[in-house]
């Protein structure tokens, strides 16, 4: 699968906006080592976003578009929330789902695609905000994972409902006092990466996207994992700016400051025999192919 | 009981007109096609499509997904077709008239905005039409429930007469539509206009 398979009739490419052209001519569709260093190099798979001025969303956007190993064969399922708003805007396969049916849809999805193309490789990602993820979608989240679906589940955690309005959620820290939620957060941030590693996620990851290499990093393995052994689980912390009253500059040094050592973002991750076993494979094989490349550069210039 | 049959008509027809399926308006078998509902041996309906064409201020193709993108042989050959159809169009019409050629390139809802001077959108097509001030248009390559869609927000709220190039069974809510639509069927629609040139009345200024 590669870049061939999105072509523009040749008779109609003039006709055709600037942004389709683009995507053909300058997009990362079947290149291997796709990544963030892409940004800035290539066409993005994502367009102006509608997302507002400097939200982390909008970061944490580009650097999983930019990091799926396989946008041409993926299927990405979302729900309502801010990020439903950029899925429009994004050239990869989607569906947008009725909010909390995310995981439910994307194991219909999954199972349907490998009954389809048996053999090849296609990818299931879910994006959804917390509220999604952890309330009203919690049930299909976790029989998801209890049924040991592969695809990968990616959670843009910033502790409220904040499409509407900033509603109380169960990411929330205990005593935020939000715009909807004026008495203040009676109870603990639910613990859900401990949950899904309970619940049988092979790769558990909580973070921040505050190091665009480090987001590449962990949505590859968390996309490998889900396609060759089962369920695996990425939250991002992508703090509401608006909600949290911080101007559009600030969103990166609030994730930095969210992911100290004792803070609840700090770098988490859990992974199962099985998966390790897998990513030493991969690392291993990538490791082979760059000292090849090496060594065949070093035979070139010499 | 008096009973009176439903056309499918140029609107502005209402903000939510029918589905003119739900009006009795049926599909043609193959061979035929519909002018406003009634059924026609397809050759009259080429006829009538040329006619509409040659005598509208803004002749319009918009060609969708299935034909933008060429998912096979068969996308592009019907692509090559699609733009043979618009290059006759503009050779055989006045210098009044201003023939156009917009893609559909996908169904996605354009945020902040759409830019209808390069393409349309079946969640908003009225605005390209309105834009553009477009009084004919035809879809070719556009997935059935887009199409329809499509064809019923421009009826309910523009004055624009639609033809459908279907490559299924046809459209009900077209004023015009083909089925089984192939490259030879488009490029037969092309010399139905070449064979009309200089016979039908262009429009008023
Ligand atoms: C079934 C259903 N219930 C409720 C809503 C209203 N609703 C829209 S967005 C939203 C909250 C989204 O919160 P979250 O998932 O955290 O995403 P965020 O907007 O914070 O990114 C709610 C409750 C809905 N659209 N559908
Ligand atoms: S409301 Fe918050 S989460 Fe949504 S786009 Fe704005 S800053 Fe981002
Ligand atoms: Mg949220």
């Amino acid at each position: 699968m590669s870049k061939e398979r999105i072509q523009i009739s040749p008779d109609l490419f003039d006709i055709m906006p600037a942004e389709y052209q683009d995507l053909v001519r300058r997009a990362t569709y079947g290149k291997e080592d796709r990544g963030w260093k892409d940004i800035g190099m290539a066409k993005e798979l994502i367009e102006e976003h509608s997302l507002c001025a400097g939200c982390p969303e909008s970061m944490a956007f580009r650097y999983i578009l930019a990091s799926l190993p396989n946008p041409e064969d993926t299927v990405m399922v979302g729900s309502t929330g801010c990020t439903s708003l950029v899925f429009p805007h994004v050239a990869v396969h989607n569906i947008h789902s009725l909010f909390g049916n995310q995981n439910a849809v994307a194991s219909g999805l999954k199972r349907a695609l490998s009954l389809r193309f048996p053999g090849k490789i296609k990818d299931v990602v879910v994006l959804a905000g917390d509220g999604a993820t952890v309330d009203i979608g919690l049930d299909m989240t976790l029989q998801a994972w209890f049924r040991q679906e592969k695809f990968t589940t990616i959670c843009f955690d910033n502790e409220l409902y904040a499409n509407t309005g900033g509603q109380e959620s169960g990411m929330m820290r205990k005593g935020f006092v939000a715009k909807m939620a004026p008495a203040g957060k009676m109870f603990e941030k639910v613990r859900l990466p401990e949950i899904a590693r309970e619940s049988g996620c092979h790769y558990v990851v909580n973070c921040t996207v505050s190091k665009p290499n480090l987001v590449e990093k962990v949505i590859k393995n968390a996309v490998y994992v889900a396609r060759e052994i089962g369920p695996t689980y990425v939250q991002l912390y992508t703090p509401c700016i608006l909600e949290i009253g911080k101007n559009s500059m600030e969103g990166l040094q609030e994730m930095r400051d969210a992911e100290r050592p004792t803070e609840r973002f700090a770098y988490k991750e859990y992974i199962s025999d099985q998966a390790k076993e897998l990513l030493a494979e991969i690392a291993a094989k990538e490791k082979e192919k760059k000292a090849a490349a090496k060594k065949q550069l070093a035979g070139k210039e010499a | 009981m008096k009973t009176t049959r439903y056309e499918v008509l140029p609107g502005p027809e209402h903000f939510l007109p029918p589905a003119a399926a739900s009006m009795g308006i049926r599909l043609p078998d193959p061979g035929q096609a519909h002018i406003h509902g009634r059924i026609v041996p397809e050759e009259e309906a080429m006829e009538a499509a040329a006619r509409q064409f040659l005598s509208a201020k803004v002749p319009t193709i918009f060609p969708g997904p299935l034909v933008l993108w060429a998912w096979n042989e068969k996308a592009a050959q019907k692509a090559k077709a699609v733009r043979e159809l618009y290059e006759t169009i503009k050779e055989c019409v006045t210098p009044a008239q201003r023939p156009m050629l917009i893609p559909m390139p996908d169904y996605r809802p354009k945020y902040p905005k759409i830019n209808p001077e390069i393409e349309i959108n079946p969640n908003h097509p009225n605005l390209t039409i309105w834009h553009n001030k477009i009084d004919t248009c035809m879809f070719v390559g556009v997935h059935c429930h887009q199409a329809n869609l499509s064809l019923k927000i421009i009826r309910g709220g523009t004055n624009c007469y639609t033809i459908a190039m279907c490559a299924q069974a046809g459209h009900e809510d077209a004023m015009l539509s083909f089925r089984d639509a192939t490259a030879e069927k488009i490029l037969r629609l092309a010399e139905w206009v070449k064979k009309l040139k200089g016979s039908v009345k262009p429009p008023e200024e």
